[in-house]
């Protein structure tokens, strides 16, 4: 065998393992760069979601809840109930449908009840619901503790 | 000599110009009852010409940002002098290019263009088509109105219901979880820079492979003419159909333009990520039978969510249109009835979820 082969084969070895190290160092950055840095939550788990007397019987609103929105909904009856306005199926924000009494997504026809159970349409799971205090003048709502 | 001679005269002594346009020359279009459907493709690339050079002009006044986006469109269409004319026309072209672009697809598939060996043009082909899609989905976040908030959040989610490598691609869209203002400024850099880029070079391999294997004919007189090539007929390219394909743009220019003026493109209500989706919200015309079909998929099918189901059926729908020449047959005198039976199914189905979910409440 000419002593020339495994030389070369050596130096073709070390420049493509050279390359190989170089293109590494090219794309694992620039793949880090493409994801975009955690924002934070600034939620809290609790949040001023509204007061008394903004919402009339049988209507609801859009409250802010860190980076999400939520719902607020005030019954026929005069009770609160809040739970998360994105909808399970894809994203969208839903809306309280004083006419049906029942919580509806305009995007897919997606409807859930005032439990926020998915009960009509394509969402697949329930909308997450918060726990509402009303402490004088202001609607409390809060994240539910896991048990 | 004239001096338009004289000038190609100069060309030809240092870059021998004539050498360089000589296959146009050679280049010839067969000539039959279906030839018309021949200029499809080219209005699709006029179109695509008409959206380069008003996005330049657009991007001359359009700032990214969701403070300022929807402020510098409207600036665009209120105070800018003929704004309204040059958005109108970005629009309108968009939409157009996306209808040419779907009936140069569909007359390639019914003409059975895409046989060998022209499979890599029909894969360009369908590459750019996803691309001009993607172009639209881009487009539309920019002017930042609710609409397209709403619609960029389920696009992208229903990227995100992709299994394993969903979410990812769903957060590297989004520049986040959310779509925000960083979504808006990631969508302006795809519209503008990435998708122009790869079009381009796209586009130009197209054209490439169009001209180094010439216009296709539909199978049946293929074999006709093979069998009597006296019977063969077809025009020069340069300047005879080009001429004409001209004219056609020219037709076409004429139609953007009634449409931009007549029917102004809207700019709807500034998008706010805390308000509920306004009832009646549709996607754009062309991803309408996308749509319609995730209404319709139940929530649960077995044991597989309905909008994943819908997604990956999609996606495998997808990937066989685009490897569609590869089950071709390589006899012409034997095309496969079950492809030209897809393809119309594949556009029954296009025009008729598209129509009833324009006209579903």
């Amino acid at each position: 065998m000419s002593p020339s082969l495994p030389r070369r084969r050596f130096a073709e070895l070390l420049l493509g393992t050279g390359f190989l190290a170089t293109a590494v160092t090219f794309i694992y950055p620039v793949l880090r760069y493409l994801i975009p840095p955690k924002a934070a939550d600034l939620g809290s788990d609790s949040v001023v979601a509204g007061r008394v007397g903004e919402l009339k019987p049988n209507s609801g609103k859009i409250f802010r809840f860190g980076n999400r929105p939520g719902l607020l909904i005030r019954t026929a009856s005069g009770e609160y109930r809040a739970m998360s306005a994105t909808c399970t199926h894809l994203s969208c924000t839903v809306q309280y449908r004083d006419d049906l009494h029942e919580v509806w997504c305009a995007c897919h026809n997606g409807m859930y009840d005032l439990n926020g159970r998915n009960i009509s349409g394509p969402p697949p799971r329930p909308l997450q619901t918060f726990d509402v205090q009303v402490r004088g003048d202001e609607i409390f709502v809060m994240r539910r503790r896991e048990s | 000599m004239s001096s338009l001679q004289n000038v190609r005269k100069w060309l030809d002594e240092r870059i021998e110009w004539d050498d360089l346009i000589a296959p146009l020359r050679k280049k010839a279009v067969p000539l039959h009852r279906l030839s018309y459907w021949y200029f499809l493709g080219g209005i699709t690339l006029f179109l695509f010409i008409i959206q380069v050079l008003t996005g330049i002009l657009l991007l001359l006044y359009y700032r990214p940002g969701a403070n300022e986006a929807f402020e510098s469109v409207q600036y665009i269409m209120t105070q800018v002098q003929f704004g309204w004319l040059i958005r109108s026309i970005h629009s309108w072209s968009a939409n157009l290019m996306i209808f040419t672009a779907f009936a140069h697809m569909f007359s390639v598939l019914f003409l059975k263009a895409y046989r060998k060996p022209r499979e890599l043009t029909w894969l360009s082909g369908v590459i750019l088509l996803f691309l001009v899609m993607g172009f639209g989905f881009s487009g539309y976040l920019l002017p930042w109105n609710t609409l397209a908030f709403f619609a960029t959040k389920v696009g992208t989610d229903i990227a995100g219901q992709v299994p394993v490598i969903g979410k990812p691609i769903m957060i590297f869209l989004r520049g986040g979880e959310e779509v925000t203002g960083a979504t808006l400024t990631r969508f302006f850099g795809f519209h503008v820079a990435v998708l122009p880029g790869l079009a381009t070079s796209l586009i130009l391999l197209h054209l490439l492979l169009v001209q180094r294997q010439g216009i296709s004919v539909p199978p049946r007189l293929e074999m006709e003419w093979k069998a009597r090539p006296a019977e063969r007929r077809e025009m020069k390219f340069f300047p005879n159909f080009m001429l004409r394909e001209l004219m056609a743009w020219y037709v076409g220019l004429g139609v953007l333009g009634v449409l931009a003026a007549l029917f102004p493109w809207n700019l709807g209500v500034k998008a706010d990520p805390f308000s509920s989706a306004p009832a009646g919200i549709k996607p754009e015309w062309y991803f309408l039978f996308m749509f319609q079909t995730l209404k319709l998929i139940p929530a649960k099918v077995w044991f597989i969510d309905g909008e994943v189901l819908g997604v990956l059926l999609f996606g495998v729908v997808g990937l066989l249109w685009l490897l569609l020449p590869f089950f071709e047959s390589k006899d012409p005198s034997r095309p496969k009835p079950w492809i030209t039976g897809f393809a119309v199914f594949a556009l029954a189905y296009v025009a008729g979820m598209s129509l009833y979910g324009h006209l579903a409440r």
